[in-house]
């Protein structure tokens, strides 16, 4: 009977373990909070986790008081008092949870209009239109007159409203530590507003489902100081066209850019004075080297990646639709694949600044 | 049948009279039979989708894995919840009533038997139209909730939509009819001295649950009609391209939707509230506050279907109102846990398998009801909207609440179904297996969700929190897996060889316990007869009532020269649903030949089963001897 007792408890003690030694912070965690709408958010939940420990302490305290107390005896053949109910007990315990319910609707109510209410974007705000496609993000700036994809940049400690639109099915613009999601719906127009309060790169990801590599739409929230932001903004009004480099793998990788048909499909501002080609409902490349990831936040984007990427995308991101451009059995599918790579990591790349890392890495408050 | 005397019926039709054999399965309308059948598909369809789950945490074990194909997981994750909602836990409920509703309320059984045969091929046949779409192109890839535009034929040209749509209208139809057939029975059939307020609680979720059914499949069955119409022939309800408001089938499909939980969990709060008084040996505690409560949240369950819909931006008021209807239905839902508790009080409780799937449901569902709690915040469901949180806050809800009840129930009632027991050791080393399996799966889902896990994704990256709660969660279901395998080895051991039950082997109060165990297809030799609520527990312990028991065996009305009317079966219910299913393999595949030529056979069968006749005959069980 004692060890019956140890071994009963085992399992709990284990999770305690298990959950005492990891860390719910991560990348993508709502416990890391890195501005105003995340922590709200996460402040509601706290509130009611709190409150929702003592009724699963009541509930669980009477249930293994019943079990223990009125478990049948071995040959007991009793029958118990046979009460049909009382009215007293019955109002307490309908009064209880409307006192709880009452505890927990007047903050909810209160957050909803504060994080929810619809915003007219003023001069102080950064407004950029967020589509989303099957499985990209085009970020575009009206303010700006910009756009770019799959890395939304902001600068710190502005409010950034999000004009969410999509040009197919559904998805969902998420990044919890920045703040909740908001759905992409066609032909109607979603708002959300985030904002960073430390610099850094918070992960995002479409979370709702818009079939095939749905698994595979995300994004980075890269948020810069306004300096750098601006910077930034401005290295795409004015891009560096580079029609020659001294790398002839570069040299080679602009001629294949525009061999291979990527021209076709997307917009490149430093390709050539003036034209930038593409179609709007595909990525836009433009100062491609200022990116930290590549194929919608799938991969970092070193050389090598970037190069995986474009020599077969189905073995990055399965079930996406950029084409596949060589035959498997190709000899120079590796090469071309990697100039294509190069020249694209050259992109803006002299402008880039110290690179950003993870906030989470550089300890912004909520981390641990 | 030297006891019976035989009805006489038109030449042309002949009702078969079949009591053994295959074909006594397919022509029956026993409500028992039917009810067998209702439970047997349910849990075929169960393993299935418990094999599908399986599949997804096995992709889902380490991060960055490719074990299937995105498409194929999508299709793993929409099978799984379709067969879940539709084809096993609604139909497992709706079995149970069939097979134990008319014997509680002392009839013989529903008032339309054929169309409950009708109803049960629909659903199955329906069920399996959708699992053809496997080998036939490829299954539904959009989600159990099949949002739109995922549907329209630009965004997805395969026929696994068409599947979807045609088999889930054809099932629903079967579930309208049943339910309609339970509201009727239930209102007209009871015995002589049921009052309402006399009735099983299981009885009356049943009631309420057929009532919500009527009201929400409407909605949902316009949605399919309009996806049906837009894929088949052209229309544009849902094609974005030409304008459309995709959110509409957001609306129409939780009208439906929320209501659906509670089509789900209402049944199982009837079974809990069976089985914990039966085992505590004490009535239900506050029997009114308990029906009361459920009808609130039936009604309060058709006014909160947009807490689904808090991210799709419907605004801060809207969000504001449905997150407080949302609040409200969990006072009710609280109130029936601490009554159940009541029962539990002061009783002298005996720990069968059946009574510890109750206590595990307690547990589950509170924890669910928590975690539902939360995501009625709009403010805090726009993060965990659409992740695991969710994922693992409804598992705990309608697969801890109504599968692990279900489980219990079979242990319950499985006596009188068989006239076996169940063994109980190996019962509850299942139950053991079962409950672990299931907390080890679901509760790390919870915090995957929060550290950043959306759901319905076929894989993720390593290095941002999740890897060992997928870890835990795929581990999970190997223990799990194992108490459903011995769950099964229980029931075909016992079926196969069993201990015999006896007529009432947990001390029963409601009047199924009163007749043989099986029932005789008849039901009740004598038409039974109630003063009490619990009326056969009055009547077996006459110390703990007030008022002069009677014995509902017993005191039936006066012997009826006639004997008891038993209809004859009939083919028309099955050949129906063929015609309904073989028409929708034309429609899905522009076979309009195929498709009218069913209609016409269609509307032969409705003229058959209409002018087949009574048929039957007159049983006269007190000519065969004592039964009971």
């Amino acid at each position: 009977m004692r060890i019956g007792w140890l071994w009963r408890a085992l399992p709990g003690a284990a999770l305690m373990f298990v959950l005492s030694g990891c860390s719910l912070v991560g990348e993508q965690s709502v416990f890391a909070p890195a501005g105003p709408l995340a922590s709200e958010q996460l402040g509601l939940f706290m509130y009611t986790w709190r409150l929702s420990i003592p009724v699963m302490l009541l509930v669980g305290g009477v249930l293994v008081y019943v079990i223990v107390r009125y478990r049948n005896r071995r040959g007991d053949d009793s029958i118990p008092g046979q009460t049909h109910g009382n009215v007293l007990l019955e109002v307490v315990w309908t009064t209880i949870p409307v006192l709880i319910v009452i505890l927990i609707a007047v903050p909810t109510v209160r957050s909803i209009f504060r994080t929810q209410s619809f915003i007219e974007a003023g001069e102080e705000d950064v407004v950029v239109t967020v589509t989303g496609y099957q499985w990209w993000w085009k970020f575009e700036y009206p303010q700006y007159g910009i756009t770019t994809a799959n890395e939304l940049h902001v600068p710190v400690g502005a409010r950034v409203v999000l004009d969410l639109e999509s040009g197919d099915v559904l998805h969902a613009f998420w990044a919890p530590r920045l703040g909740g999601k908001v759905d992409l719906i066609p032909n109607q127009d979603n708002q959300l507003w985030i904002q960073a309060d430390e610099p850094g790169v918070y992960y995002g990801q479409c979370a709702e489902l818009c079939l095939g590599a749905h698994a595979y739409m995300r994004f980075r929230v890269v948020a810069e100081e306004p300096e750098d932001f601006q910077r930034w903004v401005e290295s795409f009004q004015q891009p560096v066209v580079q029609t020659v480099s001294s790398d002839p793998l570069v040299q080679q990788g602009r001629t294949l850019f525009a061999q291979k048909g990527c021209i076709g499909c997307h917009a490149n501002d430093n390709y050539a004075e003036g034209i930038s080609y593409g179609q709007p409902q595909y990525p836009n490349l433009t100062n491609f080297g200022l990116r930290y990831t590549v194929g919608a936040a799938v991969l970092d984007a070193t050389l090598d990646n970037v190069a995986q990427w474009i020599m077969d995308p189905q073995s990055v991101k399965p079930g996406n639709r950029m084409p596949t451009l060589w035959a498997a059995d190709d000899p120079n599918r590796e090469e071309e694949a990697r100039a294509i790579a190069a020249y694209l990591l050259s992109l803006g790349a002299e402008q880039r600044t110290a690179d950003a890392g993870s906030a989470l890495a550089m300890g912004v408050p909520g981390g641990n | 049948m030297a006891a019976s005397t035989n009805v006489a019926q038109p030449a042309l039709f002949v009702r078969p009279t079949w009591r053994t054999g295959l074909r006594s399965w397919l022509t029956t309308v026993d409500h028992k039979k039917l009810g067998i059948l209702y439970i047997l598909s349910s849990f075929v369809f169960m393993g299935l989708a418990s094999i599908e789950a399986f599949i997804m945490r096995l992709q889902l074990m380490r991060p960055g894995q490719q074990l299937v194909s995105p498409d194929f997981f999508n299709q793993m994750f929409t099978m799984h919840g379709v067969t879940m909602v539709f084809l096993a836990i609604m139909p497992l409920g709706i079995g149970f009533a069939n097979y134990f509703v008319p014997l509680m309320i002392g009839a013989r059984d529903l008032a339309f038997p054929r169309l409950n045969a009708f109803g049960y091929w629909v659903y199955s046949l329906g069920g399996l139209m959708i699992y053809t779409s496997f080998f036939l192109g490829g299954a539904p890839d959009i989600g159990w909730t099949g949002y739109a535009p995922n549907t329209s034929l630009s965004a997805n040209p395969g026929l696994g939509v068409d599947f979807y749509m045609y088999g889930l209208f054809v099932s629903g139809i079967g579930t309208t009819a049943t339910a309609m057939n339970l509201i009727v029975t239930i209102i007209n059939m009871r015995a002589p001295g049921m009052t309402f307020m006399r009735m099983p609680v299981f009885v009356w979720m049943m009631l309420i649950t057929s009532f919500m059914i009527i009201f929400a499949f409407p909605p949902l069955t316009v949605a399919f009609l309009q996806v049906i119409l837009d894929r088949t022939f052209g229309t544009l309800f849902y094609v974005p391209e030409a304008g459309a408001l995709p959110i509409l089938w957001q609306h129409l499909f939780w009208i439906f939707g929320h209501p659906e939980v509670y089509i789900i969990i209402l049944p199982a709060f009837g079974l809990v509230s069976e089985m914990i008084p039966t085992f505590s040996r004490k009535p239900l505690f506050g029997y009114p506050v308990m029906v009361l409560a459920s009808i609130l949240i039936a009604f309060m369950g058709f006014a909160v279907w947009s807490h689904h819909m808090f991210t799709t931006g419907l605004g801060p008021v809207v969000n504001t109102a449905f997150s407080l209807t949302s609040f409200i239905i969990g006072i009710p839902t609280g109130v029936k846990i601490f009554n159940w508790l009541g029962t539990l009080w002061g009783g002298n409780i005996r720990f069968t398998t059946s009574l510890m799937y109750c206590l595990a449901f307690i547990v589950t569902f509170t924890l669910g009801g928590i975690t539902g709690i939360m995501v009625a915040m709009p403010t805090f469901d726009a993060q965990v909207h659409d992740t695991y949180f969710v994922v693992a806050h409804f598992h705990y809800a309608m697969g801890g609440g109504a599968l692990l009840t279900f489980l219990g129930g079979v242990h319950y009632w499985f006596p009188k179904m068989t006239g076996k027991l169940l063994d109980e050791r190996l019962g509850k080393a299942a139950f053991w297996f079962i409950v672990i399996g299931f907390h080890t799966i679901f509760f790390p889902q919870h915090l995957a969700g929060l550290m950043g896990m959306p759901r319905r994704i076929q894989t993720y990256p390593a290095g941002i929190g999740l890897e060992l709660w997928n870890l835990m969660s795929t581990f999970g279901t190997f223990i799990m897996g194992i108490g459903l395998v011995l769950f099964a080895i229980n029931v075909i051991k016992t079926f196969r060889s069993g201990k015999p039950a006896g007529n009432d082997p947990w001390d029963g109060r409601t009047l199924e316990w009163a007749t043989s165990s099986p029932p005789p297809y008849y039901d009740f030799d004598v038409q039974p007869v109630v003063n009490s609520i619990d009326a056969l527990w009055a009547y077996k312990h006459p110390e703990t009532l007030h008022v002069e028991p009677i014995d509902p065996r017993k005191a039936g009305r006066e012997y009826d020269p006639h004997g008891i009317h038993v209809p004859g079966q009939s083919w028309y219910p099955l050949l129906a649903s063929l015609a309904i299913i073989v028409g929708s393999y034309g429609l899905i595949y522009d076979n309009l030949v195929l498709a009218i030529v069913s209609g016409f056979f269609f509307i032969f069968t409705i003229f058959g089963w209409a002018f087949e006749g009574v048929g039957g005959h007159h049983v006269h069980p007190e000519l065969e001897g004592e039964r009971a």
